[in-house]
């Protein structure tokens, strides 16, 4: 038997959140972080999270496992709570919380709405496709992978001092994916469009985004090429 | 009862790649269009599909011709796909791929800058006689995620309206039998809505969790599937399910075909490959449903592998590091997260495992959802269906690898572009009574009144298991007579189930219950229809009848609901521009 130490909060019935213990039975396995969740639900329905894909390639089940952002479908047991170690899962942490283990994601999504995710080329498209060399697809490797399961922008501090106002790791990455397509020609409005105080420059280069992104994207990278291309822009 | 009601022009229930591709066209046009999506748009099963989306663009042959990609189409469905809507989708594929290009999709490339395309299963140049083509655009090995992130991209720039995280719970008729929109609920509140539209559109997508082991996502469900069959209209084709010859052994994710594109191939445990036996032209890459009865026989036959010779093996390390890096890199990471494999250096331990439903609600290519009377087709006032949901029917008993993208986006941009034009003409209808409401409110006022029952977990255990043993890859008259009484007692505990947890905010116990009664419906249809065809024919294979019977079912099989019988419609054999394809033997 596994101790699974969970949060809860549903705000019907709850004053305020608490953490709820269950033992769940893993037959030994080494299930993912996901599969002991569906088992303690088939015990406990009322436990809300997201999930869908199962594979980590969805982005649903961003959650903070044993102190760390991750997606539940893509950890094994004997990552996050090895030896048999309890188990503790929490939401992601820094943005508000809906019921459980399910976040608003409003401003999240909202941060990425902000740098415009979408190609911009106002040239008339030809008969076939815009054609890109292999080395100019290569730059978008390690950008466009990106899942929006929100485990980077949730574990940066600059982020939960100001998800308003900074874009975060993932948005930026984002950002990045698009100032670099060979295909997209308004770099120069979506550089004009971060370039102030907040949107770039609050981050810190603490790399939390690094350690955690379930698909080994490196967001701190990118903000170092967005701000390389803000400076020569100034200068 | 009174609900609070929100009026579109058109709704889009679902955020996959079909409805995306339908909402965008419509947003364009203007029209106060809105997509109501369970999960947030990204999050849809479209974003799984790996190995591309097969089209004749040109890139890797220049001479190739989506004449040949039809016939490829056409002789992969077993000829019950309808020849006039293949032709569609193969002539009107291209452009629609070049849009997704210049909506910024980032496909891999050649070394001329164009879109990289790869070998996939039972494609061929010049109708079959001029050997394997090469006709899969890909974006390295994450074709879905790529599709679906562009389309949801290409909706934040045009405006579309999303309702994300709504959950869509029956379709509401007026008093004529049009279909004027549909009861949903929000996720998060728990608020109770009816959203009329002049369109609604259905592109929700499979229904694969009907299975114990599938390669699909928790949400498919099959909810467009119960919706219509609940409000009486039928599903055609429904007994088609394709079993994918390469899921992960225990896991159920989903290889991709492209693994074998790319020069993979499956050995059994005496390492032999074995396809050559099955298919000596086209070995692995025979059509999926060929390849997956193959694999189920060597491991039948005692050749499978493990030590309970239960699975075969995927071989790919010939391939080489760079190849597998640069091409597959997707399918490195789940077969290391999931098999613990890491196939630059061992096989991966591969089973047939359900991935598609070619069955669904009827259409035309215009999107618009048919049902049949005394013979003719009818349109279904209101009602329209998209992607998988759909059977339109491009894939016909067995869909080819790399089509599935196709369809969506073919199918959701043409559906998009008919509703456009039908509102530019106007449509008209009467608004829904507070009793027509009253009526599709009926299953959701039941269960949020339930004092008693099953559980949801152990009542979808029981349908999985009945559906795995008993409708699985090969099939027998007696066994699905057996499933079909097993699941006529099952269908009195799923309509009661006991739904504890009365709470509004995001109560997914809510949820998991309404999708099971969705589940059952796809099941229980399977089922009827699968006894009822008596004769094997692409994916549907019968122990007890083994041959094509083109006397007696080359022809769609209709489910209708009402008294759950099962008809006959006929296939298109009548392309507008080309010859017929006549049907003949099926081999590879």
């Amino acid at each position: 038997m596994l101790k699974v130490s969970v949060y809860r909060y549903n705000p019907e019935t709850d004053k305020e959140p608490y953490m709820k213990d269950y033992q769940v039975d893993t037959q030994g396995k080494d299930l993912m972080v996901l599969d002991v969740l569906e088992l303690l639900k088939e015990t406990d329905p009322s436990l809300a999270i997201r999930r869908s894909c199962r594979e980590g390639v969805c982005g649903s089940d961003g959650m903070n496992i044993n102190g760390k952002n991750g997606l539940a479908c893509v950890t094994p047991l004997s990552e996050a709570a090895p030896n048999g170690a309890p188990l503790v899962i929490r939401p992601l942490p820094g943005l508000p919380v809906v019921r459980d283990l399910v976040i608003d994601m409003t401003l999240f999504y909202k941060q990425y709405e902000k740098i415009k995710p979408y190609l911009i080329n106002d040239t008339p498209a030809p008969a076939i496709e815009r054609l890109q060399s292999p080395e100019e697809r290569a730059h978008l490797d390690g950008l466009y992978e990106c899942i929006l399961c929100a485990c980077c922008s949730t574990a940066c501090p600059s982020f939960w001092w100001n998800p308003d106002r900074f874009i975060g790791p993932s948005g930026l990455l984002q950002a990045y994916r698009f100032l670099i397509d060979s295909r997209d020609t308004a770099t120069e409005e979506r550089l004009a469009d971060l370039d102030d105080p907040f949107s770039v420059f609050r981050c810190h280069g603490i790399q939390a985004c690094v350690a955690v992104c379930p698909k080994g994207l490196n967001p701190t990278k990118a903000i170092g090429h967005i701000r390389n291309m803000l400076l020569s822009r100034a200068a | 009862m009174s609900l609070r009601k929100i009026t579109f022009d058109a709704v889009i229930v679902g955020g996959g790649g079909a409805g995306m591709r339908a909402a965008l066209q419509l947003a364009q046009s203007g029209y106060k269009t809105a997509v109501i999506t369970k999960v947030f748009p990204t999050r849809s099963h479209t974003v799984s599909a790996q190995g591309g989306i097969t089209c004749a663009i040109g890139s890797n042959d220049p001479n190739d011709d989506w004449r040949w990609h039809m016939y490829d189409t056409v002789k992969g469905s077993d000829y019950i796909g309808d020849q006039d809507a293949i032709e569609y989708m193969c002539s009107v594929g291209p452009q629609a791929v070049f849009e997704l290009d210049h909506m910024g999709m980032p496909f891999s490339r050649t070394e001329e800058g164009r879109i990289y395309q790869r070998p996939f299963g039972g494609q061929s140049k010049n109708f079959g006689e001029g050997g394997q083509a090469a006709r899969t655009c890909a974006a390295a090995d994450r074709t879905g995620h790529a599709l679906l992130h562009t389309l949801y991209q290409g909706n934040l720039k045009a405006n579309t309206v999303f309702l994300n995280e709504w959950f869509a719970v029956d379709i509401v008729k007026n008093d004529d039998g049009v279909v004027v929109g549909v009861i949903a609920i929000c996720m998060e509140t728990g608020e109770t809505v009816f959203v009329e539209s002049k369109a609604t559109v259905f592109a929700t997508g499979g229904a694969g969790r009907i299975y114990a082991s599938t390669t699909n996502a928790h949400i498919n469900t099959g909810d467009g599937i119960g919706m219509a069959l609940r409000a009486g209209f039928p599903v055609q084709d429904i007994e088609m399910w394709q079993f994918h010859p390469t899921g992960i052994h225990g896991a159920g994710v989903l290889v991709t075909e492209g693994c074998r594109g790319e020069g993979g191939y499956l050995i059994n445990k005496d390492g032999e490959r074995f396809m050559e036996r099955y298919a000596p032209n086209a070995k692995d890459l025979a059509g999926r449903d060929v390849v997956a009865r193959s694999i189920t026989l060597e491991i039948l036959e005692g050749r499978g592998c493990g030590p309970n010779g239960d699975h075969v093996f995927l071989k790919m390390d010939h391939l080489g590091e760079d190849v597998l890096h640069s091409r597959l890199p997707g399918i490195c990471e789940l077969s290391i997260t999931f098999a613990h494999t890491d196939p630059v250096k061992e096989p991966i331990p591969v089973i047939p495992t359900c991935h598609y439903m070619m069955g669904g609600i009827p259409t035309n290519v215009d999107g618009q959802a048919l049902t049949v009377v005394d013979g003719k087709d009818q349109v279904i006032q209101g009602l329209f269906a998209c992607g998988e949901v759909a059977c339109v029917s491009v894939h016909g008993a067995n869909r080819l690898g790399g089509n599935s993208l196709l369809d969506l986006i073919v199918f959701g941009r043409s559906t998009g572009l008919y509703i456009e034009k039908a509102l530019r003409d106007g449509i008209n209808y009467t608004t829904a009574t507070d009793a027509n409401i009253d009526t599709a409110m009926v299953r959701l006022n039941k269960l949020n009144a339930s004092s008693e029952g099953g559980s949801v977990a152990e009542l979808r255990k029981e349908l999985q298991g009945i559906m795995q043993n008993q409708f699985g890859v090969f099939r027998r008259g007696d066994f699905m007579q057996d499933g079909i009484k097993k699941l006529a007692d099952l269908r009195t505990r799923i309509e009661n189930i006991h739904l504890d947890d009365k709470s509004d905010a995001f109560n997914t116990a809510r949820f998991e219950a309404l999708e099971l009664q969705n589940l059952f419906e796809v099941a229980e249809a399977t089922a009827i229809t699968a006894e009822e065809r008596k004769e094997s024919r692409g994916a549907h294979a019968r122990d007890d009848f083994q041959e094509r019977d083109d006397e007696n079912w080359l022809c769609h099989s209709m489910f209708y609901p009402v008294d759950k019988s099962v008809g006959k419609r006929a296939v298109n054999f009548s392309p507008k521009t080309v010859d017929t394809f006549q049907p003949k033997a099926r081999v590879y």
